[in-house]
Formats: C-alpha cells, sequence, structure tokens
C-alpha cells in the first residue's frame, strides 16, 4: 500500500470519465450550423477547474464534520429549492418551468443538483443513527419524509428527471442500510399499480400477486392493509392523476412507448436519437464527423442527448468503452462502500451510486428508448455547471471514503 | 448500527453487484440492436434526413428523318431550382429572386404548387433559363439560399412550326398522369411527351434519370451541393422515322396562310413521308414549361392550332369516295370500265319522286366507268351505288377499312364515322326507316353518315396505288394490324389509276394542273379531287393523288377547310409536293428519285422534259399562290354533289 492512501483506480476511472466526457462535449460543438453548443466545452474546462477544486476541498473535508454538518445542508439545500419555486427561471427545453436559481439575469445554478447530495448525505445520517435496519413501514416513515419533501419540491418545479433520482437515492440506501427487499418492494408496490392502471388487466393481476405476497410473507395486518389499499387508491386515481399532466409530460410518456405518435415534436427527440445512434454502426462516423449531429438533426446534442454523439461518431465500440467506464465507476464505488469504516460513509457511497446509476441508466437508456426522455444529465459528459461540481464532490467524498478506511487499516476478511 | 458487519455487506455488494451487471447488459443489449442489428435501417433514415435527391434529367432521344436529319434533338441549357425548407421560405427567396430576374406571379404560383405537392425537392423555378439570366442569379448566389442552377439538355425542334403535330412536344409529368400511370417509369418533374412522336414513342426517347444528393440541415437549408457519387442520368434511345423532311418542310413552306387543313404523303407500303396540318405551331414553346400567355393563345385560338387535322379531323369524304364505290362494284363484277349506266347523265337522277342532281347541272351525258371518274359525274356513281345497294356498299365500306382508324403510330388518333350496318340507321332512325335506296346514293358518291379522317383516305389510295393492300400507315413502326386487301385484280387497279390519270388529264384537276407545272409533264400524276359540303361555310377541298401515275412511288392527300369550290390550292399544293419529292427540289434535272430498296425501274418516268418550272420558285412560305395558279381556268371546276 503507498503511503498516499489514494483509491487510484478510483481517481483513474473518473479522469478517464471526465476526459471523454470532455472530448465528446468538444465534438458536439463541432455542427455545421451554428448551435448553443458551440464553445460550450471551453466553458466546461472552467467547471473542471472549479469542480477539482471542490473535489479537493472535500476529500480534504472529515466525514465527521460533513455528518454534523449534513442537517444544515440539508435545511438550506430544501430553503434554496422552495426559494426557486418562487423566484426560479426556466432554461433550455424546459423554458417554462422553474429549476434555476438566477441573479438577475445570470443563472447560477440548479439547487436540484445540490438537493441530491444533501439527501444523501441526510439520509446516510439518519440511518447509521439508527440501532436497527428500519424493519416495518412505521420505520420507514422517517427516512422516506426526509426524501420525499425534497422529491416534492422539485416535482413541483416540475422536474421529473430529478424527481426520479431522488426515488434512486432513496432505495438504494435503503437497500444497503440493510432494510429487507420484501419491505422494499411493498413500499414499491404502490407505485407500480400506478403505472399498471393503465391496463385493466395488468392491474388486475398486479393487485391478486400484492395480495398473495402479502398473504404469504405474513407482515403486520396494519401493514398488509395499508399496502394494499395503497396500491388500490393508486390505481383509482392513475386515471385523473394522467388528466392532470401536463400535456408535455404526457407525451412525453405516450412516444416512450411509440415515438412515431408524434415524429415532429414530441417524438422528434427520441426518434432523431435513436436515428443518430442506429446510423453508427461498430465503429461510428468518427469523432466530431457525425452528419446527423453536424446538421443539428440531433437536439440537446450537448446536455440531454449528449450520449447519441457518442453512439454515432464512435458506434457501438465507443458506447461500451464509456458503459464500462461507468460501470468500472460503480464497481470502484461498490467496493468503497463495503470497504468503509463506518456505516455513514458507507451509506454516503452508496447514495452516490444510488444517484449516478439513476443519472446514468436513465439518460443512456432513454437515447436508445429505453427509458421515457426525461431532461436529466449524463455524470461528466453533459454541458452543465453545478451538476458537474457536485459530482466532482461526490468524487472527493468517495475518495476520502477510500482514504479513511485505508488508514484505518481495512483488510478484507 | 447493527447490518454492517462485512459479512452482510459482502452479501449485498453481490446482489447490488447483479443489479448493476444487469442494468448494464440491459444497456448494452439496447445499443447493439440499435446499431448492429438494425444499423442498415437507420443508416437509410440518417440518409434520408439530410439527404435531398436532385434528379438528373436525360437527354431525351433524338428523332430523325429517313435519311438521318435531325427533326428533334437537344441543345445545352439550364435549369433553375430551389431548395426551401419552408413555404414560407420559398415565398420569401421567391420574390428577392424576381428582382434579380423577374417572374411573373402565374411562374411564382407554379412554384408554390410544386413546392406543395414535393416539399422536399428541389422546385424547379426556370425550366429553361438563358445563360445570361444564369450568370445574374450566379453573381447574387448569397441572396438566394437554396439556389441550384443545374446544366441540363434541353429539347430542340429546329424545323420548329413545319414538324409539330408529327412530332408533337415534351412538357413536365402531371400529378393525374403518374395518379394513372400514363407513362410509366415516369416520377414527379419528369418530362414526358405530350404529343406525337414524343409521346408515342416516349418510353423509347426518354431514358432514365439520374440523381445526385445535395446535404441540407434540420431546418431543411442547403449545406453543399453534390455529395457522395452521382448517379447519371441514362440517354434515351435515338428514333429513325419515315419522314422526309426535306418534304415536310416543303409542304410547310407551300401551305397558304391563314388556311386550315392537313397534307399526308405515304408511299404505297404505308412509310409515311410527310404529315402535316394547319394551322401549326411552334413546339419549342413548350420546352422549359409554357408560359401563361402562349398556353392560353394555344388553347383558346378558334383555329385549335393543337388538333392534327390529318388525323383528328373528320371530313365528308365526297368525291374521293367514288374510287371506293367503284372499287367495290368492280370486285362485285357488277361493273368493268367500260359499262355505260341505263340512265345518262342529263343534269340529275330520278328515284321514286326525287331527283338526285349531279354537280353539273347540263349534265355529262353517257359515260363510261373511265369518263365517269374522270369527270366525277354523280348521275352514274348514283346508279353503281344502285346496284350494289346500301347493305353490300356498307359491307364493302367496312371490309377496305372506312370503319375503323387506320392504326398509324401516332397518339389519339380518331375513328371515322362510317356505319357498319343497317342497324346503325334503325337505331338512330328508327324501326320503320326506309329510304335504303336514297342512302345507298348518297354513299355512293361520299356523302351521308361518312366521315372520313385523311389519312384514312390517303391510306385507301395508297392501296389503289400499289398492289391493292392497304398498308397501315407508320413513321417508325407500323402496327401488328393486319394490311387489309382491296380484293382487286392488278388490271382492275391499273384500270382505277388511268381514270384518276384522265382525272389529272382532262378531268377535274386538269386545269390546275396545267396552271402548275405548265404543259411539259416530267411527272405523271394520278389523282381525284373532291368538295365536301359545309354547312357552317365555304366548303372544304380534297385532292389525293399518286405519282407517277404506272408505278405510283408516293401519293400524297390533302385537304384544306373553308376554301370554297374553286380554289385550286390544294390541288397545285398536292401536284407540287409530288414533284418535289419525285423530282426533287432542283426539277430541271429531271429525274424520278428512285428509292433504293423498290423493285421497279422507272422506265415509265417522263421522257423529257420540255418545260419544267423549276418548284424551287414555288412561292415563298405563306406567299401568294402564283398568279397562273390563281386564275380559274374553264377546266377548274371542282364536283359538287348535294344532299338531297
Amino acid at each position: 500500500m503507498r503511503s498516499t492512501g489514494v483509491d487510484r483506480q478510483l481517481i483513474l476511472v473518473a479522469a478517464g470519465l471526465m476526459i471523454y466526457g470532455l472530448v465528446i462535449l468538444y465534438s458536439a460543438g463541432q455542427t455545421d450550423i451554428v448551435t448553443q453548443a458551440k464553445g460550450v466545452w471551453y466553458h466546461q474546462f472552467v467547471w473542471v477547474g472549479v469542480g477539482l477544486v471542490a473535489a479537493y476541498a472535500t476529500f480534504k473535508t472529515s466525514l465527521r464534520l460533513l455528518e454534523w454538518a449534513a442537517p444544515l445542508v440539508y435545511a438550506f439545500s430544501l430553503l434554496l429549492l422552495a426559494a426557486v419555486l418562487v423566484i426560479g427561471t426556466g432554461a433550455g427545453t424546459a423554458e417554462s418551468s422553474k429549476s434555476w436559481l438566477a441573479i438577475g439575469s445570470h443563472r447560477i445554478g440548479q439547487p436540484a443538483e445540490l438537493a441530491k447530495l444533501a439527501a444523501v448525505l441526510m439520509l446516510a445520517r439518519y440511518l447509521s443513527s439508527l440501532k436497527e435496519p428500519p424493519r416495518s413501514l412505521r420505520d420507514l416513515i422517517a427516512p422516506c419524509s426526509l426524501i420525499g419533501i425534497p422529491f416534492l419540491l422539485v416535482m413541483k418545479q416540475p422536474d421529473l428527471g430529478s424527481a426520479i433520482v431522488f426515488i434512486g437515492i432513496l432505495f438504494a440506501m435503503l437497500f444497503w442500510a440493510g432494510v429487507r427487499p420484501r419491505l422494499l418492494f411493498m413500499l414499491a408496490s404502490p407505485g407500480i399499480s400506478l403505472l399498471l392502471a393503465f391496463s385493466n388487466y395488468a392491474w388486475g393481476a398486479w393487485m391478486v400477486l400484492v395480495f398473495a405476497l402479502l398473504v404469504w410473507w405474513r407482515p403486520y395486518i396494519w401493514e398488509s392493509v395499508t399496502i394494499y389499499l395503497a396500491n388500490f387508491v393508486m390505481g383509482a386515481i392513475a386515471m385523473p392523476a394522467w388528466r392532470h399532466l401536463q400535456p408535455y409530460q404526457q407525451n412525453r410518456l405516450l412516444t416512450f412507448l411509440n415515438p412515431e405518435v408524434d415524429p415532429r415534436a414530441a417524438g422528434y427527440h427520441a426518434i432523431q436519437s435513436k436515428v443518430a445512434i442506429g446510423s453508427g454502426g461498430w465503429f461510428g462516423t468518427g469523432l466530431t464527423q457525425g452528419p446527423q449531429k453536424r446538421l443539428a438533426f440531433l437536439p440537446e446534442q450537448h446536455t440531454d442527448f449528449i450520449f447519441s454523439v457518442v453512439g454515432e461518431e464512435l458506434g457501438f465500440v465507443g458506447v461500451t468503452v464509456a458503459l464500462a467506464l461507468f460501470l468500472g465507476l460503480f464497481l470502484v464505488l461498490l467496493r468503497t462502500a463495503r470497504r468503509a469504516s463506518d456505516p455513514f460513509s458507507s451509506l454516503v457511497v452508496f447514495g452516490i451510486i444510488g444517484l449516478w446509476f439513476t443519472h446514468v441508466f436513465e439518460n443512456v437508456g432513454m437515447t436508445v428508448n429505453v427509458m421515457p426522455i426525461t431532461g436529466i444529465p449524463l455524470p461528466f459528459f453533459s454541458y452543465g455547471g453545478s451538476f458537474f461540481v457536485i459530482c466532482c464532490i461526490c468524487l472527493g467524498l468517495a475518495a476520502r471514503v477510500a482514504w479513511d478506511s485505508r488508514m484505518s487499516g481495512y483488510a478484507e476478511l | 448500527m447493527n447490518g454492517f458487519d462485512a459479512y452482510q455487506l459482502r452479501r449485498r455488494a453481490a446482489t447490488a453487484n447483479w443489479i448493476l451487471g444487469g442494468a448494464f447488459l440491459l444497456l448494452i443489449g439496447a445499443f447493439f440492436r440499435t446499431q448492429i442489428v438494425q444499423h442498415a435501417r437507420f443508416e437509410l433514415q440518417a440518409r434520408s434526413n439530410r439527404l435531398r435527391s436532385i434528379p438528373l434529367e436525360p437527354p431525351r432521344g433524338e428523332i430523325v428523318d429517313r435519311t438521318g436529319r435531325l427533326i428533334a434533338e437537344n441543345v445545352p441549357g439550364f435549369s433553375v431550382k430551389l431548395l426551401a425548407p419552408s413555404r414560407d421560405s420559398l415565398r420569401a427567396v421567391l420574390a428577392r429572386f424576381a428582382t434579380i430576374v423577374p417572374l411573373d406571379s402565374f411562374d411564382i404560383q407554379e412554384a408554390m404548387r410544386r413546392y406543395r405537392s414535393a416539399p422536399y425537392q428541389p422546385v424547379v423555378v426556370l425550366g429553361d433559363a438563358d445563360f445570361e439570366d444564369v450568370s445574374r442569379l450566379e453573381e447574387h448566389r448569397t441572396l438566394l439560399p437554396g439556389l441550384i442552377i443545374q446544366s441540363e439538355p434541353k429539347r430542340f425542334y429546329p424545323q420548329g412550326a413545319a414538324v409539330a403535330h408529327l412530332i408533337g412536344y415534351v412538357s413536365e409529368v402531371t400529378e393525374s398522369d403518374l395518379a394513372t400511370n400514363r407513362f410509366p417509369d415516369a416520377t414527379l418533374g419528369s418530362l414526358v411527351g405530350k404529343a406525337g412522336i414524343e409521346r408515342e414513342y416516349d418510353s423509347t426517347l426518354r431514358g432514365r434519370p439520374g440523381v445526385r444528393f445535395a446535404e441540407v440541415n434540420a431546418r431543411g437549408r442547403l449545406v453543399r451541393e453534390d455529395v457522395g457519387a452521382p448517379l447519371d442520368p441514362v440517354a434515351g434511345h435515338q428514333i429513325r422515322t419515315t419522314i422526309d423532311l426535306d418534304l415536310q418542310r416543303y409542304i410547310d413552306s407551300i401551305w397558304p396562310t391563314g388556311v386550315r387543313g392537313a397534307m399526308v404523303a405515304m408511299t404505297p407500303a404505308g412509310e409515311v413521308r410527310a404529315i402535316y396540318s394547319a394551322p401549326t405551331y411552334d413546339p419549342n414553346v413548350f420546352v422549359g414549361g409554357i408560359d401563361a400567355a402562349n398556353w392560353r393563345l394555344l388553347n383558346t385560338d378558334s383555329a385549335k392550332p393543337m388538333l392534327d387535322r390529318a388525323i383528328n379531323g373528320r371530313y365528308p369524304p365526297a368525291s374521293p369516295f367514288k374510287l371506293a364505290t367503284a372499287a367495290a362494284a368492280l370486285r362485285r363484277g357488277l361493273i368493268d370500265f367500260d359499262t355505260h349506266m341505263p340512265v345518262p347523265c342529263r343534269g340529275g337522277f330520278q328515284l321514286g319522286n326525287r331527283i338526285f342532281h349531279c354537280w353539273k347541272k347540263e349534265g355529262h351525258g353517257s359515260l363510261n366507268l373511265t369518263e365517269a371518274i374522270a369527270a366525277s359525274c354523280d348521275v352514274y356513281f348514283y346508279q353503281v351505288g344502285q346496284r350494289l345497294g346500301l347493305e353490300r356498299l356498307l359491307e364493302d365500306g367496312v371490309r377496305m377499312g372506312f370503319h375503323d382508324k387506320t392504326d398509324i403510330d401516332l397518339p389519339s388518333e380518331q375513328t371515322p364515322i362510317f356505319p357498319s350496318s343497317l342497324e346503325y340507321f334503325r337505331n338512330r332512325y328508327g324501326k320503320n326507316w326506309s329510304s335504303q335506296a336514297a342512302t345507298a346514293l348518297n354513299f355512293a358518291i361520299g356523302q351521308g353518315e361518312n366521315d372520313q379522317t385523311l389519312i384514312n383516305m390517303v391510306q385507301f389510295y395508297s392501296a389503289l396505288a400499289g398492289t391493292g393492300v392497304e398498308h397501315v400507315p407508320y413513321l417508325v413502326r407500323p402496327a401488328d394490324t393486319l394490311n387489309r386487301s382491296l380484293g382487286l385484280t392488278d388490271e382492275q387497279l391499273a384500270g382505277l389509276r388511268h381514270a384518276l390519270v384522265a382525272v389529272a388529264e382532262e378531268g377535274t384537276a386538269a386545269g390546275i394542273l396545267r396552271a402548275t407545272v405548265g404543259k411539259g409533264r416530267a411527272l405523271a400524276i394520278a389523282g381525284k379531287t373532291g368538295t365536301a359540303q359545309n354547312s357552317h361555310g365555304l366548303d372544304h377541298r380534297w385532292f389525293i393523288a399518286m405519282a407517277p401515275a404506272d408505278h405510283p412511288l408516293l401519293v400524297v392527300g390533302g385537304i384544306m377547310e373553308n376554301v370554297g369550290l374553286h380554289d385550286p390550292a390544294i390541288v397545285r399544293n398536292v401536284i407540287l409536293a409530288l414533284r418535289r419529292y419525285l423530282l426533287g427540289p432542283d426539277s430541271s434535272a429531271a429525274r424520278l428519285r428512285i428509292e433504293a430498296n423498290e423493285s421497279f425501274v422507272a422506265d415509265s418516268g417522263p421522257s423529257a422534259a420540255d418545260e419544267l418550272p423549276d418548284s424551287g420558285t414555288a412561292p415563298a412560305r405563306r406567299a401568294a399562290p402564283p398568279p397562273g395558279a390563281r386564275a380559274p381556268a374553264a377546266g377548274v371546276s371542282a364536283d359538287r354533289a348535294r344532299t338531297p
């Protein structure tokens, strides 16, 4: 073991992702007609600088300090989320939403990104303070509330993509804290009921399955009743809730099921992204050469759909390399979480895994129509300051946890 | 906190590993499916996303006459197109365009219409731009986004109006043409033949268009031209016709101004040497899209210049039909050339209580068949008709092709009007129709419910000129319709021709012949005049003739509308055309042009030419006929039969 104790694999994978991301971001700006993506890679260098400083600062910060400060950060982020609902502005494709905090006309960041990290820290602090992992629904009320508040505030913006990330964080951290999978299933079941409510048969079958599982697992009787009722209510309110959604949100879900429904408007992104990726083939058209991107057929090629540029220009090989880097990052982080010196650190790292995994799976998945389209950035690739800095802080946290565990003499059992 | 011992964490980490692995496998699988399995589909979609195909017009096949002289050729030209992302943008660019090269509102409307029907294709703005326009546009290229200037072969008809009806014209295929698949393989924007040979042999002439690609961006703006390898157009095939361009031009040049009518020249074997209709038009105005003013002019003109009177005009056949009556009676053995009819011509013929008049009030006296043809005596032919009877007249008429069109290889030939049986009259006039005998008299002299096209009449005379077989007339390839035989012996054919010589030498055409060529005869001409009565105005004049009389090489027929009973022009023009073709422009050479592939020897040709007016001195185009021809000589008269 080297004396520095820094997790070199983590640094290596993270550096690989950052360089890859910057190269692709550069390419995204190389178009035949001027788009707003032109030159953003240059700005991104500034954020890389800021991010590296933030990562180093975080690395130098004790986890104990963070644990102590978690409620403050959490409260601060909630304050920002509330403020943004009042004074927030929209940007880009989500012009009408209120997700940006701005001073004058100068946008300084999206509080939702900070709130994600704050939620991870807060939830880790709460869960690590418990004597036992949550064993019943009643035990889950507190952690669910911790996530639920920022979740609802983000939904209000509305920013469905970020809201989903909170769900990802919640489930990842509950799982890592030792909550039994059947309890997680029960927690998730009303949501699944909501999705299945659009088909009477599927929903009926689902209700039967839930009933059978509840009989088999035999939780507390009040738990069974609550879960079953929640499932039922979700199924019943599905249609009214659907009507309550904004038309663009309805369209996004509909076009996810069939992009050709509306090929000019809502389905346009899905089709163009798939066309760009599909035309890439094995090796792609070459960096900066992708015609769909060059001629601006590919929308949002520097933010939400940056992964389509990878697909078009570097082909299946480039995609595989990028996904392998992400998978490598997650495996390194998983090891870090496993070897962490205390539950708080471990939960924080696993929370970061949950955060990034949701981003990667949703963002990459939507470019090939595996997931519905939501405006959610790809870590280290998408252009954007606040998210990049948050990601760097996460890296710093993970590095610190790894360093701590090495310093405390972790040994593989 | 409990539950964070190494063993439990390792179990959870294993589960997390599985979940991560599964999720990434799912993503990799989705990318594999999109990028590798469906690659071809998306590749194609990506191309069609950004590439706009610009069709490359193929050069149309040339059309040449029988000696290879050009009737239709291609010359270099330019077409100017615009590739526009939207209608508004097109309108804006067109407005700017109009300040550089003038466009009228029709051009703009037309361009907008084209855009609506094919928004992803470049819109043709100028189908036939000249060099000056093109250089002006090139100068202002930066002002005109999406401008595409393409050099394209343009159709050119060097003979212009002289060949209009025979050649037809080309124009862009219409949407209804495409919907009905009138032109197989044509695509939007293709140039297709719309009339004449251009229409009939369109598939041979058209060739296959090529294509090149231009790249556009997501907003539909032209980024660059000529992306990738273009697909070169395949030129159409040349077509060689039976037309004699010299004769065709000559016929046009001697046609009197303002007269409507047509002329056809063909060999006894059915090869059409000239086919002309007047008034005519310049087919070159259609190249690159006809402008609104010209189109209106052509379509509203009461003279109907677009109508090909040689194959579409139907006229009462009148006296030229008497030869058909004679042929029918000869074949059935009812008469021979020496037969005198029981009633001599005293100016009329009585049937029941009706008198059928002869055109000559004072009468012809008693004539044999030859004399009756020469004098075109109506009373004689009334009696031939009486002998035949209406039923046999109709039957023989149908057999000789007067009921059907000739199937010449030109589009839209009209079917003549000729009843195929007595049924026709019963259907038309009721079951109790009983004037069979009177109708037979009318039919015998080419009156009644009988309207023939010029081409049909010339076809009949070409059978008389040759071996008694009616060949299908053709310009390129004969139709595979069976040739009809008149069923006459060689002696009978020779006898009829002898009678037709008499027409020209002593009969109804003699005066004009003398006036036209003077006393000296380099060429023995046989022919038949006719006057078709016209209730709306002056009568139409027919003349169908052949030469040399013994072994005719060419049959020329013509009709002039509304020129009146005594007008000599058609007879003169037919004679001039025959002489031009058979003696050549320099008739002082006084020799017959012998077809290399025709077997007979021209020993029957004229022995000497004592006085041959050079047909080169024939009146210049559209000039008045020479004074000699104008004076109505005593012999110049027309046969006239009165419809009862």
